[in-house]
């Protein structure tokens, strides 16, 4: 299965790439519970360095197999990820009026952040099988739209519409690099609004409205919802050149951010670290992704491309809605910060995508 | 291979990546951009309020409803009360400021220690609520050492207050601290641990119209903590307006009536089913919940053998004893087993197998039809009555008449009772029904057992020609400003199972009860209005043997009476009474509803005789079954 040039091909820039991601990851969350009494800040970072290592072990893992039996195996891989979403809907734990996790016992999982991988394969493999160069029409996307509304659709009664969101971001950054037909992409954009504008009005919850209204006007509702970013901005802005220094934050310490350690993380590293900090965390994500299109692009097939840059665009716009989020750019949705928020089943599904884009720059030359 | 065979050129794709990166770029460049702006081009003015550390949310507690009577006169304000409040964050050293602080008042450091301990874990900035409901003096004391206290402040809080103590308590209920189990209650969500939250009555049930709407702040505080300025608000919203049904004028004269005893009194509007008075006795001081109760207070509450606590109208359980010959009456003439002239001779017993069932008359009624039966509370013709109609066509009427389960009234922990059947006793007690027993139900006893306010519901139908409303206590329901939300509608939830013919028969049997020399209840007689009555006397004890009734206090038999009255003018009304260990329904309590009534017409009333004065009237019934 490995062979010499498999492991020529290994791409020991990624690993590096992540690593220091694991690094920020772990000392920030330690940084950002560190003001807790209860001492949880230690706790929380060996979690997540456990949770790396776990990550670390299947990345390796899913880079054994030619990743060419996910193209195989692409409908029962979605099928094993619609189940659990199911399942999450029936026994999942009620928390903060969401069910989103399944309890394990040990540990409990989050089988809508598995989702995000299952749609990736799913798509990888309808797309590679039906590729076109003059892009698809109405008729061919019909079956991928209704294949991903069905994860869509799972995730957003949850309710988690930052996840639901991302599914879709994900799904049409995928079909848009294979390429629409004109016409069909400026009839998808006017049913895409039609879509939206109902959503409003028959989908969406009161409060999520409201985080979307306090987004388009900041000042709709500073006590509720906007009183996160306020914080989360304060928090910011006062890092700036140099930040703090580590430790020495002193909005995020007091808990007035919320989920300190989770969706806002960002704003801790960037108030401890400063400009500098924050514009290095971004341009390692960069590079991460720089790294990861070079691969798709030397890749020996489409299956191989499209599955690369479908792990890519969920890297990419969980950074992009996560940091555009809490610097008041975006509404604020739940979406981790990937690879560096406090969470078991973000961090596995991150690197086990991150695995799938090493495997196929691995097989980039191999026949088998 | 075959994929690449199939799909279009390599160069395409490069250009489809090259775009890719492009928008990756883009995407990055502009959340540096927003960066930059924050960190660089604003960071000063962020780091200033970071460091001042800055902007902070407070809730503003809103005034919760006002509860008037049905006259518009007010049971229930809010006072302002004060908390004596810390902020660990500001208050930095904490110890040597709750030193300071106990310096100043007076209070051993001690007592602030345990709040602050309780609250470890909670972040920093949040204010721990030292003392509650501090006086004047200290708040005064507090402000004026301001400067040399960071970190401590004193909360304005709206306190609930109960204009007169102890009055209508069970009604009116009591608030107190949201406790975690409610916390935990997904459909009350929107409360947050500190809040206050209707406890009992109806602060409870009418919970979300009192409650209104928090208010919040958002505030710019300097290092110790001081507002600076205030950057946003929204205001608390107050709660509506409750106006029950209840006639205070008529609940103080009940209380007073019932004072000193474990009883209740319940009166309706029999054409609305508005509740004009629930009293029950002994009462409590509600105003002894708001702070928190005292550990000693609550004992004295639940230990106490005449059960304050307890609503005894909705939640105290007796046989309904005579007053449940109304239901035996109606089913014996519905079924046809007796009619207006059919009589039975009573001699003071009847015998039933190989047992004699005494009537409370020793000597015996003699030759009695229905009329008579009623008005003389005849054991021994309800005793024939029972046994032409078996125990489940009893069970079957008393139900249809509400006995036996909830009335719906809008207050919660009402009590169903129990009406007993045939198939009840073989499922419950694994054992067949003895026809004996049949007896026993017709006049009330046995295994029966209603609750007052269901009692109301029988006579209140009987009163408005068969109609059964439901019993509520909210009469109107106005907003802040005056308008009027909500006003309740009589709402009709059954019919009592008689022919108006036959209703009649019974009206004319509980007029006598009052209005003829040889009534249970002629003590209860008014000149001026038409009172209709069923007196009840409960045995608590078996009796043995034959000797003199004498009993100990707290084995008595408690005493019942429901009545209905009408007067020109004004709609009827109906009343259940109950007196435990009052000893007779005419003595014990016949005269409290009298007075009630009195009060009810004219706005006046007499107090009432002594109720253990035997010697008001000749005829005293003595409790029924006195089997032997």
């Amino acid at each position: 299965m490995i062979g010499k040039r498999e492991i020529d091909n290994f791409s020991w820039g990624l690993i590096a790439v992540i690593f220091l991601l694991g690094i920020v990851s772990t000392s920030t969350i330690y940084s950002a519970l560190a003001g807790d009494p209860s001492g949880a800040g230690a706790g929380f970072a060996l979690k997540q360095a456990i949770w790396y290592c776990a990550g670390f072990v299947a990345m390796l893992f899913i880079s054994l197999f030619n990743y060419r039996i996910l193209e195989k195996w692409g409908y029962a891989v979605f099928m094993a990820c619609l189940l659990m979403l199911v399942a999450v809907l029936l026994f999942g734990k009620l928390v903060a009026g969401s069910r989103r996790w399944l309890d394990l016992g040990v540990f409990a999982l989050q089988p809508s952040e598995f989702a995000k991988i299952g749609a990736i394969i799913v798509l990888a493999k309808y797309y590679s099988i039906s590729m076109t160069v003059q892009g698809y029409n109405m008729r061919d996307l019909f079956a991928p739209v209704l294949l991903m509304l069905c994860p869509f659709v799972l995730i957003l009664v949850q309710p988690d519409l930052g996840t639901a969101l991302l599914i879709g971001f994900i799904s049409i950054s995928i079909t848009l690099f294979v390429k629409v037909e004109k016409k069909t992409l400026i009839i998808s954009v006017l049913c895409g609004i039609v879509v939206v504008i109902s959503a409003w009005f028959f989908l969406l919850k009161e409060y999520q409205k409201q985080r979307i209204m306090t987004f388009l006007n900041p000042e709709h509702d500073p006590l509720g919802s906007g009183y996160h970013v306020i914080q989360s901005k304060i928090a910011i802005g006062s890092g700036m050149l140099f930040g703090k220094g580590y430790l020495k934050g002193t909005q995020s310490h007091l808990s007035f951010l919320p989920e300190q350690h989770t969706d806002f993380i960002f704003s801790v590293f960037t108030e401890e670290w400063g400009f500098v900090g924050a514009v290095t965390l971004l341009v390692l994500y960069m590079i991460l992704i720089a790294i990861g299109l070079n691969i798709a692009n030397n890749s020996r097939d489409h299956f191989g491309t499209v599955l690369c840059i479908g792990v890519l665009s969920m890297i990419f716009w969980q950074v992009f809605i996560n940091v555009g989020m809490i610097m008041g750019l975006l509404p604020v949705v739940g979406v981790p910060l990937p690879l560096i928020s406090y969470g078991g089943s973000s961090v596995l599904t991150t690197l086990i995508g991150c695995g799938i884009i090493l495997n196929v720059g691995m097989r980039r030359f191999s026949n088998s | 291979m075959v994929n690449l065979l199939r799909g279009p050129d390599s160069d395409w794709f490069k250009n489809r990546i090259n775009r890719a990166m492009l928008v990756v770029v883009l995407g990055f460049l502009i959340l540096m951009s927003r960066l930059f702006y924050l960190q660089i081009a604003e960071g000063d003015n962020f780091r200033k309020l970071s460091e001042n550390n800055c902007i902070r949310k407070r809730t503003v507690t809103s005034p919760r409803g006002i509860v008037y009577d049905r006259n518009g006169i007010q049971l229930v304000d809010n006072r302002p009360s004060f908390d004596l409040q810390i902020i660990p964050q500001d208050a930095r050293p904490v110890d040597s400021t709750i030193q300071k602080l106990s310096d100043y008042l007076g209070i051993p450091v001690e007592e602030f220690r345990a709040p602050l301990e309780k609250s470890k874990g909670s972040p920093s900035y949040k204010p721990v609520v030292l003392k509650k409901d501090i006086g004047w003096d200290l708040m005064s004391a507090v402000e004026v050492k301001g400067f040399d206290l960071p970190g401590i402040q004193v909360a304005v809080k709206q306190r609930r207050f109960y204009m007169e103590e102890s009055v209508a308590s069970h009604l009116l209920g009591y608030i107190g601290e949201v406790s975690q189990a409610e916390l935990d209650n997904e459909s009350l969500s929107e409360y947050k641990s500190g809040d206050s939250i209707g406890k009992a009555g109806i602060e409870k049930s009418f919970e979300k119209i009192l409650r209104g709407k928090r208010g919040e702040e958002l505030v710019e505080v300097n290092a110790a903590g001081m507002v600076v300025k205030v950057i946003n608000s929204r205001e608390a919203g107050p709660g509506d307006n409750v106006y029950l049904a209840i006639d205070v004028n008529l609940q103080k004269r009940a209380e007073a009536l019932l004072a000193g005893k474990a009883a209740s009194l319940v009166a309706m509007d029999i054409s609305t089913g508005q509740i004009l008075v629930m009293a029950s006795s002994p009462s409590y001081d509600q105003n002894l919940f708001i702070g928190g109760i005292s550990g000693p207070e609550w004992k004295n509450l639940v230990t106490n053998p005449l059960r304050p606590l307890e609503n005894k109208v909705i939640q105290a359980e007796y046989p309904p004893a005579s007053t449940y010959k109304i239901i035996t009456a109606m089913a014996g003439l519905e079924e046809g087993v007796v009619d207006r002239n059919t009589s039975f001779f009573c001699g003071g017993q009847l015998k039933h197998g190989d047992r004699y069932f005494r009537c409370w008359k020793k000597g015996g009624h003699g030759q009695v039809d229905v009329i008579d039966a009623m008005a003389e509370s005849c054991d021994v013709y309800f005793y024939h009555v029972g046994q032409r109609l078996g125990v489940d066509r009893i069970a079957w009427y008393a139900k249809a008449a509400g006995l036996g389960q909830l009335t719906g009234i809008d207050l919660d922990h009402e009590e169903k009772g129990l009406i007993p059947s045939s198939i009840w006793k073989r499922q419950k007690k694994k054992v067949p029904w003895h026809s004996g027993e049949t007896l026993s139900i017709s006049i009330g006893q046995g295994y029966d057992l209603t609750t007052p306010i269901q009692m109301l519901g029988v006579i209140a139908a009987v009163g408005n020609g068969g109609v059964r409303l439901r019993p509520h206590l909210l009469k109107m329901v106005k907003a802040p400003d005056g308008e009027v939300v909500y006003e309740s509608k009589p709402e009709i939830i059954g019919h009592l199972p008689v022919s108006q013919a036959n209703l009649q028969i019974i009206k004319d049997g509980l007029f006598e009860v009052v209005n003829t020399k040889r009534g249970t209840a002629s003590i209860a007689r008014l000149p001026d209005a038409t009172m209709y009555g069923k007196t009840g006397t409960a045995q608590v004890i078996g009796r043995k043997g034959d000797g003199p009734e004498r009993f100990a206090d707290d084995q008595k038999p408690h005493a019942w009476f429901v009545a209905f009255a009408e007067k020109e003018g004004k709609p009827g009304i109906a009343l259940s009474v109950m007196v435990e260990h009052g000893e007779h329904g005419s003595s014990g309590a016949a005269p409290i509803a009298r007075d009630i009534i009195r009060l009810y017409f004219d706005g006046e009333g007499e107090d009432s005789p002594n109720t253990n004065d035997k010697s008001v009237d000749g005829n005293i019934e003595s409790p029924e079954l006195l089997i032997f």
